[in-house]
């Protein structure tokens, strides 16, 4: 199947006003006529049922959690991108554009990241119309900060809950569609197959978690905003509840996956601390603005981190990177770290771990407090004492979060941080119009593999979901919409649902008849583990292999020793979550093909065969300049699909941190 | 509730000002002389309808409230440390109330209802003679009537500590510099109000007043 | 930090669905880590139960960082367990040792039905949200987000309302059930910026008439809420939703 991603002709920064002064149009009278369904009410999912609802078309809102305010949108710390050019300081929407891809080191598509950056602006005008708390400068004016080494400040944000209220924002706008009958909202209730009438998605089949029963659900379009897949690590920043199934059910109905390999690690994140852990947690990137990364200079050092002196130890992202220093992007940062801990220098119990040292800041910051006030003659702990009141009030909330899950006062000890799956950049592949292959099927947000190429901006996740549920969804929607007026609803008897919905049951029978002796959990760590080993931060051809034939056998002892207590027909959260790893093994194996098959490193994915001589990742522009695009053909079979990536605007280049 | 209380607490400032005319321990002339004004002034007594009429409310209004919270949590929790979030009198004024409308009972059936009889009964004609000071001066030799007072006494404490702060939280006035004023202005109120109708009966009882 | 092992005895409530009644069940765990979490800890008994072939104990959690509002136990008789400005996912076991017993219940609320052990139902917060807890803007409507200058002091004060993660645990932890906390803080945050004007009386009506619909009781100051409430939400909120109730109440011409 030939590849079509629908960009418009013309010059790069004509090409959204023109799509969007020549898409069809549906009229009001027919809007009413025509049923969307919404599975995912995160910031992609909750604004664009509501501006669906809003434009009069009829909604339905799907989430697996118990009210749409708990999407793990709401767990993003940082900001939100946005070319304003408030600050004055020569940003642009040009500027945004050439930022993003080539953050995303050049595989993302210009066409679809431009119009990225065009609505941006748009997006924060909307937001503070819903109410959102931005920061403010004493003006009254909105606050930005400079986030993830950019050159300008464009980040909006709100402490540290900046996706928190982006999401009440949509929340509340949901809401209020809801309240007007616009839409109507599906609270813990599961999407667990696609309907597919002649060759076009018309609804779901979805499962009341409470109540255990399968549903029907129609939809003269179905729209998937259902988060990225993060948790195919068992570990990661993502809440318990993210998963891939309803991606993966519509690639299983002929939707294909986008560079399935490509996984953002964020470099800060709270260290594991034994077998038991279920989660990391991340701490925001804004730390390393101010902390420096270091590991001890000798190998298995014990001594606590204050007992070792100034000599003895190893700033590597600074000696590496000279002209970063700890600013240096994501990827990078990460398996900087993890080249430490693999040769031996890692700290803390299980030496998966590198400090993050605030000692230095709290004495410049000290410093300076004392200059203000005239006191330059400090003694030493004075400065110190000044300095960590400046730092308390830049992260006190990180720093808090921190004691609390570790028991330790980062005021006093170096803070243990290490890299963890934090986002994952691939996912549907979507056209111009963020319709997957499937007719009448989208994806949006991080469902979607569009924007963010093989490496996310910090600040840039909260854009691409808004802008994709706010602005582009309401234009593309309706242009395919406009062909299907004469679609009356069908009703849920029709063949298709009776026999979507036998599969689907099918399925849950045969999870619950397998009465094996493992837990759910058990398989889903040992995934994790697979996958993090040899399919995370660097990756090889033998490993991916070793990982392909490991990830099958353990489907098949999946398929044969599974433990699921409880009844179909009640809430079952252990069967929930059964079919959701089901789906992730899948996943799993299709990752690693993926990242097999993609001999060359680029952002997120390093390839170990693909490096310089120094141990940079090296792109292959030649060879690897596609999107992997990954058709399932049955199981453990997939045939990958190009599509080339053209470069008009931005021309590659290799990044360079040195 | 909030209005009604902040009514009632008016009403303990008067109450409180004319029983202090005791203090003054000139046989009760003074106080005699007040509670006189008190009684027959016309104003006052259309004031005292009122003052029965806020009582009752702010009873019926507690009332539908314990009601009505009781009904949002039909199951109580099997441990419950709510002293670690919340001050015991606050979370007790339903008890307190209860309390202290046993003693009002008490009270107005000794003072109240004997003044008024004395003003109506037999068209008046007790009136002249009925001396409140030497009633209440007899009534406090009795050990257990101070008791009782003392108890009433304190229930109206931990009642107005909690009382005065939460009317005014309850009329949206909460700020960042008033609102320690405020609850320093009830604290003082309480424990003066407090205090001065403690003292009453217990003056009486140790013979510091004659 | 010093690490350390622990056994425990969990009383956990056991609710096979809302209709069903419910009762107190007593479990045993061994060798818990004082470095895990609290919902860790549940991690380990339901793996131990499933093994054992008992039935896992149900209970609502998905960030595990504080932030979601979705995990809603009463442990030890504190909402959110005996930390403060905390929410389960965030309490570590460090706060216990060895041979403690902890009771865990549900939120306990009419207007919070039992769905399941120790999930409830939360629905109503969504109701009350519905019946006013936005500002009535369609897509695109906006005007530049620098054209309405705002104070810095309110916009920090509707953050700091706006902060709330609508958990419930005020509700659990108000001696009356009350949800005055969780109404609050979204009619201060909307109250306290121009863009929530137009809407400002009708909003403070619309939902604090739907808070007492849904069965929820009524405040009486105790401040418990304020106490127990991960994110520190003041119950300067209540004042100003009480001045803004009545001033909407006197002004309103229906």
């Amino acid at each position: 199947m030939s590849l079509d991603s629908k960009i418009p002709h013309g010059e790069m920064d004509k090409k959204w006003t023109d799509y969007k002064g020549h898409v069809k149009l549906v009229n009001p009278a027919n809007k009413r006529k025509l049923e969307i369904i919404v599975v995912g009410t995160g910031l992609a999912g909750a604004s664009a049922a509501a501006s669906l609802g809003e434009m009069g078309y009829k909604v339905k809102a799907f989430c697996f959690q118990d009210s749409p305010r708990r999407a793990h949108s709401i767990a993003a710390q940082g900001g939100i991108n946005a070319a304003k050019n408030y600050q004055n300081d020569g940003d642009s929407v040009f500027r945004l554009f050439y930022d993003t891809v080539k953050g995303g080191d050049y595989r993302a598509r210009e066409a679809n990241v431009h119009r990225l950056a065009e609505v941006s602006a748009a997006i924060i005008d909307q937001c503070v119309a819903q109410g959102v708390p931005f920061a403010r400068e004493y003006g009254g004016l909105l606050s930005n900060r400079s986030f993830g080494g950019t050159q300008v400040q464009r980040t909006f944000y709100a402490a540290g809950q900046t996706g928190q209220q982006l999401l009440l924002g949509a929340y509340s706008a949901l809401e209020r569609q809801i309240a007007l009958g616009n839409v109507t909202m599906y609270n813990r209730h599961e999407m667990l197959d696609i309907v597919k009438i002649d060759g076009k998605a018309r609804g779901i089949i979805s499962r009341d978690l409470v109540k255990g029963n399968l549903e029907r659900h129609f939809g003269h379009a179905v729209l998937l905003c259902t988060g990225g897949y993060g948790n195919v690590f068992y570990l990661s920043t993502n809440a318990m509840g993210s998963n891939v199934t309803a991606a993966w059910k519509a690639h299983k109905q002929g939707a294909f996956f986008g560079n399935p390999c490509f996984t953002q690690i964020h470099p800060t994140c709270i260290p594991v601390s034994g077998d038991y852990q279920s989660k990391l947690t991340l701490m925001s990137e804004s730390l390393r603005n101010d902390g420096r990364i270091w590991v001890p200079k000798k190998k298995d050092d014990n001594r606590k981190a204050i007992d070792i002196p100034e000599e003895e130890r190893d700033y590597y992202l600074e000696r590496r990177y000279p002209a970063f220093g700890n600013l240096v992007p994501r990827d990078v940062a990460s398996r900087a770290a993890k080249e430490r801990c693999d040769e031996g220098y890692g700290v803390g119990t299980t030496k998966l771990a590198v400090y993050l040292d605030f000692k230095d800041a709290i004495v410049r910051y000290g410093k300076t407090e004392a200059g203000k006030t005239g006191n330059e003659n400090a003694d030493h702990n004075t400065i110190v004492e000044m300095g960590k009141e400046v730092v308390k009030e830049k992260y006190g909330n990180l720093f808090d979060m921190y004691e609390k899950i570790t028991g330790e006062n980062p005021y006093e000890m170096p803070m243990r941080i290490y890299p963890a799956v934090h986002y994952t950049m691939g996912g549907l592949w979507v056209d111009y119009e963020l319709k997957t292959t499937v007719d009448g099927l989208y994806a949006l947000g991080e469902a979607n593999f569009s924007d963010h190429g093989a490496n996310r901006l910090g600040a840039s996740a909260l854009m691409q979901g808004l802008a994709d549920g706010y602005f582009v969804i309401p234009y593309t929607l309706g242009n395919y919409l406009a062909d299907d007026i004469r679609t009356a609803a069908i009703p849920t008897s029709h063949p298709a649902f009776e026999e979507a919905e036998k599969k689907v049951s099918d399925r849950i029978t045969q999870l619950m008849n397998i009465k094996g002796k493992q837990t759910v959990e058990s398989f889903h760590k040992r995934l994790g583990k697979i996958m993090w080993d040899k399919c995370g931060m660097a990756r090889n051809a033998k490993g991916l292999q070793e990982a392909i034939t490991e990830i099958q056998a353990l489907k098949k002892e999946f398929w044969s020793d599974l433990k699921i207590p409880g009844d179909i027909n009640e809430m079952n959260p252990e069967l929930d979550k059964a079919g959701r790893v089901a789906d992730f093994i899948e996943l799993g194996e299709l990752m690693c093909k993926d990242a097999l098959n993609r001999n060359e490193s680029c952002g997120g994915h390093f390839r170990e065969e693909s490096q310089t001589e120094d141990g940079e990742a090296k792109r292959d522009d030649e060879n690897y300049s596609y999107v992997a695009a990954w058709e399932y053909k049955g199981e453990s079979d997939w045939q990958m699909n190009k599509e080339p990536l053209t470069f008009e605007i931005v021309k590659p280049t290799q990044r360079s941190y040195k | 509730m909030g209005l009604t209380g902040l009514f009632l607490i008016t009403f303990l400032v008067v109450h409180v000002g004319v029983n202090s005319c005791i203090f003054v321990n000139d046989g009760g002339e003074t106080f005699n002389t007040a509670a006189h004004f008190m009684s027959h002034n016309w104003i006052l007594r259309i004031m005292e309808v009122g003052l029965f009429a806020g009582l009752i409310l702010h009873i019926i209004q507690g009332l539908i409230l314990w009601k009505q919270n009781r009904a949002a949590r039909p199951v109580k929790y099997s441990a419950n440390k709510a002293s670690q979030n919340s001050a015991w009198y606050s979370r007790s004024m339903g008890l307190l109330g209860t309390l202290l409308l046993f003693f009002l009972i008490i009270h107005v059936s000794k003072f109240f209802v004997d003044t008024k009889i004395a003003l109506y009964a037999d068209g008046g004609a007790n009136d002249a003679s009925h001396n409140l000071f030497e009633e209440m001066k007899e009534e406090f030799q009795k050990w257990w009537v101070v008791v009782i007072y003392v108890l009433g006494v304190i229930s109206l404490f931990w009642h107005l500590l909690h009382g005065f702060q939460s009317a005014f939280q309850t009329f949206g006035i909460n700020h960042k510099r008033y609102t320690p004023i405020i609850k320093a202005i009830g604290v003082g109120y309480t424990i003066i109000v407090c205090l001065l109708f403690a003292l009453m009966p217990i003056s009486f009882y140790m013979g510091w007043i004659s | 930090m010093e690490h350390y092992n622990m056994n425990l005895t969990l009383k956990v409530w056991k609710q096979k669905n809302t209709k069903a009644g419910g009762s107190f069940e007593t479990y045993q765990v061994k060798n818990i880590s004082s470095e895990m979490s609290f919902l860790e800890m549940f991690d380990v008994l339901n793996e131990q139960l499933i093994t054992e072939g008992k039935d896992p104990i149900a209970f609502d959690h998905d960030c595990r960082e504080g932030i979601c509002g979705m995990c809603s136990m009463y442990i030890d008789g504190r909402a959110h367990g005996p930390w403060t400005k905390n929410t389960v996912c965030q309490l570590h076991m460090r706060a216990f040792k060895d041979g403690d017993t902890i009771v865990v219940e549900p939120w306990r609320s009419a207007a919070f039905p039992v769905i399941k052990d120790l999930m409830v139902d939360r629905g109503a917060f969504d109701r009350i949200m519905q019946a006013g807890g936005f500002i009535s803007v369609n897509t695109g409507n906006a005007v530049d987000a620098n054209s309405l200058p705002i104070d810095k002091k309110d916009a920090d004060a509707a953050f700091d309302a706006a902060s709330c993660i609508g958990c419930g645990a005020c509700v659990a932890a108000c001696t009356n059930g009350s949800a005055m906390l969780f109404v609050s803080a979204k009619v201060s945050q909307l109250a306290l910026l121009p863009q929530g004007q137009p809407e400002r009386e009708s909003r403070v009506l619309n939902m604090v008439a739907q808070m007492d619909k849904e069965g929820f009781g009524n405040c009486t100051n105790t401040y418990a809420c304020e106490a127990e409430c991960p994110k520190g939400i003041s119950v300067s909120n209540i004042a100003r939703m009480n001045r803004e109730y009545l001033k909407a109440g006197l002004s309103t011409e229906e």
